[in-house]
């Protein structure tokens, strides 16, 4: 084979399986639970942040990503009823990471991400309703159901969107941290009066994204610059049909990624969200401190095919039920249930069961709400309608177009 | 002859000339594997190897910089874009390098690619997933941009466009991919690059247009335009260069007008055809050319996505008022 084939220049030799947080051997994943390396492995008798927060605190972390994983749920059986039209990405298996990292922030704390972004819109605050109606793609969607499964947009819960360019919203991460730190540094104060902040912007990518240029340009601007801007790999090992060792250098070893535009660099295992808090909060802590920028490789797994229609030929089934097994739900509700001893099974049952009633809502909700008024082709592409472009603001739905 | 869609009719153009020529290679993503997003290059990574049908990274400036450096170097890249949203990442290197390059040499060296890109709108995709770019590339001298509409165009034009000696992009309207058959030569054939088709003869008004909106015309003239006007509908098939013979000889014939396009009306190439039409048959013209188009607006997600692309209905409006002018 030439060239297309990836190997010679990863120096899997400095890779020996079982190093690192996971290692990859024959396209196979070990968790880290499994090979007893990498961020799993923690000191005995060394505390972890997670311990010191409230129960509810974590019970709230569950009920999200419960929250998340049933309105995903609702979705894919709306899609199938063709409900929702185009593409419909779901978050399901990544629970964990939205719900983890968010957590880890300020509410005021700007987030931008890519186009699987039911998950985060939700973990950011979005009712489920302003989800799914933008689904469905009715007026009543958070992008006025002109968008869909890939424009979830939240300005009051500070989330910069969804955004179906890969690698495109990385520099506007960068680009928030800048707006942050010009407040703070130049301004002094925030844009709209009140007192400047210390802020940390989360850009978050799918492992795909890692090989679009866009990244690397943004990675520089904000080792360059001192961004507080941290860039969230969404490791599921996957882009479409592309396992991340067939499409980027240095797949064993992302965290180098980092290295050569001055930033920290580190691996999470995102499967368990106790241990992202435990890694990234105090990550999220350093880079508001310091103004600097991080990017992080957090392992996680997309359970269903990359979209409603893909027929998965690219991987193997066994591998799907391993990470299933490690399923971050089941996880914390064991944690939850055994350890700290603060929920019963029947108290699990109730929060799933409400919600699936949110989630059930949402569907019923989007279904019968209005579809967008045809005069919403024409609002928000400027600020004021442009006159004689077409149509023009006089321009009514099944009349003749003025300007024919 | 077999009977083909769209796509297969690409696959089978890709397949022939694959074997016929070896420095053919088919690069993108998930286009060996998975055999593309709209399974376009299904099974011809398995017939002709990993060597010549390339998964890509996700990485358009990549992709197509790679291509053009290919060329360059004497093969015959097919990279594929997923989504014409795509380009976006790519547009430096085929603007500004593949169109420019013969020129930039002075013919010493060329850039003998074709760039496959499924094109428009109609399937209830968003942005990205809908548009309809053309003129931004039309607009740049060095590409040729082509847009079949069915699957023996598709094949031929597809064929001509691999073995062309420029740069040519090669827009595939995603609403036709699998919408209807017809059967398509095992030949090796080739049309044209930059002749139109006449669909249907008539005399009293031309209406042009390319790509899906050719089945939009059609199904204006079907059901609502009424049968003693007689309309001649010219399928451009090649938008760049473009063949005016056949549209002006047209127009100096009928006297009238109408031009149709997916695309926003503002700048788009309606509005080029309508000034070489004003320029050329100004004296036969019965009535103003009437451009029926897109709207100046981001193409929107499914529920509005109907009222944004031009219909048979608002096609025959356009086509009878300029006969009744
Ligand atoms: C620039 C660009 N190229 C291609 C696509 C098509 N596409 C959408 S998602 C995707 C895979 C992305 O994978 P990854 O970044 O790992 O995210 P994941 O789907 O795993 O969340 C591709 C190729 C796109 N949206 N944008
Ligand atoms: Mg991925």
């Amino acid at each position: 084979m030439m060239s297309t084939t990836p190997a010679p220049i990863n120096p899997s030799s400095s890779a020996p399986a079982g190093e690192g947080l996971y290692a990859i051997t024959s396209s196979r994943v070990h968790m880290p639970g499994q090979n007893g390396n990498g961020t799993a492995k923690r000191e005995a008798g060394k505390p972890r942040p997670s311990d010191a927060l409230p129960n509810a605190t974590l019970i709230k972390w569950l009920r999200d990503m419960i929250l998340i994983r049933e309105f995903e749920n609702r979705c894919a059986q709306a899609y199938q009823q063709a409900k929702i039209g185009g593409f419909c990405h779901l978050y399901i298996g990544q629970e964990a990471l939205a719900v983890g990292t968010i957590n880890s922030l300020n509410h005021d704390d700007p987030i931008v991400t890519a186009y699987r972004d039911h998950g985060h819109a939700l973990a950011r605050g979005m009712s489920a309703r302003a989800c799914m109606a933008e689904m469905f793609g009715k007026s009543a969607g958070c992008a006025k159901g002109k968008g869909g499964s890939m424009h979830m947009f939240d300005k009051p819960n500070w989330n910069f969107g969804g955004h179906g360019i890969v690698g495109a919203q990385t520099p506007l991460g960068a680009g928030l941290a800048f707006a942050a730190k010009y407040e703070l540094e130049v301004m002094k104060r925030s844009v709209d009066g009140g007192p400047a902040k210390k802020k940390v912007a989360l850009a978050y990518l799918g492992d795909g994204a890692l090989n679009q240029g866009a990244l690397h340009e943004a990675m520089n601007l904000a080792g360059l610059w001192g961004l507080p801007v941290i860039f969230v790999v969404e490791n599921n090992r996957y882009s479409m049909g592309t396992a991340i060792e067939r499409g980027t250098t240095m797949a064993h070893d992302l965290k180098q990624k980092a290295v050569a535009y001055g930033m920290e660099g580190v691996h999470i295992d995102g499967m368990d969200i106790r241990n992202i808090y435990d890694e990234f909060k105090p990550l999220v802590d350093r880079c508001r401190e310091n103004s600097r920028p991080a990017f992080v490789d957090l392992l996680t797994y997309r359970y269903q095919g990359h979209s409603m229609s893909d027929p998965q030929k690219y991987r193997a089934k066994d591998e799907v039920e391993m990470f299933k097994s490690r399923d971050s739900i089941a996880l914390l509700e064991q944690h939850l249930l055994t350890e700290r001893k603060c929920v019963t099974e029947a108290d699990v049952d109730k929060i799933v069961a409400e919600c699936k009633a949110i989630a059930a809502d949402s569907a019923d909700f989007a279904e019968s709400a209005p579809i967008p008024a045809a005069e919403e082709l024409f609002s928000d592409v400027y600020a004021e309608i442009v006159p004689n472009l077409s149509p023009a603001a006089t321009y009514v739905h099944g009349e003749k177009n003025p300007l024919l | 002859m077999p009977q083909l869609t769209l796509v297969q009719a690409i696959n089978s153009a890709l397949d022939q000339e694959m074997a016929r020529d070896p420095r053919v290679v088919c690069l993108g993503e998930d286009v060996g594997l998975n055999g593309g997003v709209f399974r376009v290059t299904e099974g011809l990574q398995k017939k002709y190897g990993a060597d010549r049908v390339i998964d890509t990274p996700l990485s358009e400036s990549g992709i197509m910089g790679s291509s053009i450096g290919l060329a360059m170097g004497g093969m015959r890249p097919i990279p594929e874009i997923q989504f014409e949203g795509f380009m976006g990442p790519a547009y430096d290197q085929l603007v500004n390098h593949a169109a420019r390059f013969r020129n930039r040499t002075r013919g010493s060296m060329t850039v003998p690619l074709t760039v496959r890109v499924p094109w428009g709108g109609g399937i209830h995709a968003p942005e990205f997933h809908s548009d309809s770019p053309e003129a931004i590339y039309i607009h740049n001298p060095g590409l040729k941009v082509l847009c079949p509409s069915t699957p023996s165009d598709a094949k031929g034009l597809l064929l001509a466009a691999i073995r062309d000696p420029d740069p040519v992009i090669f827009f595939e309207p995603k609403r036709v991919y699998r919408s209807f058959r017809e059967e398509v030569s095992d030949e090796d054939y080739t049309i044209p690059i930059g002749k139109a088709k006449l669909v249907s003869e008539g005399a009293d008004i031309t209406v042009i247009t390319w790509g899906a909106m050719v089945f939009q015309c059609l199904e204006a003239l079907d059901k609502h335009v009424p049968e003693d006007a007689s309309v001649e509908l010219i399928d451009l098939r090649t938008l760049h260069p473009m063949d005016t013979d056949a549209f002006i000889e047209s127009v100096n014939k009928t006297g009238r007008a109408v031009v149709v396009q997916e695309a926003p009306k503002t700048c788009g190439l309606a509005s080029e055809i309508t000034t070489i039409i004003q320029e050329h048959c100004f004296l036969n013209l019965k009535a103003p050319v009437q451009r029926v188009c897109g709207f100046d607006v981001v193409m929107p997600y499914a529920k509005l996505e109907l009222d944004y692309l031009p219909d048979a209905k608002r096609i025959a409006e356009a086509i009878m008022q300029t006969l009744a002018y």
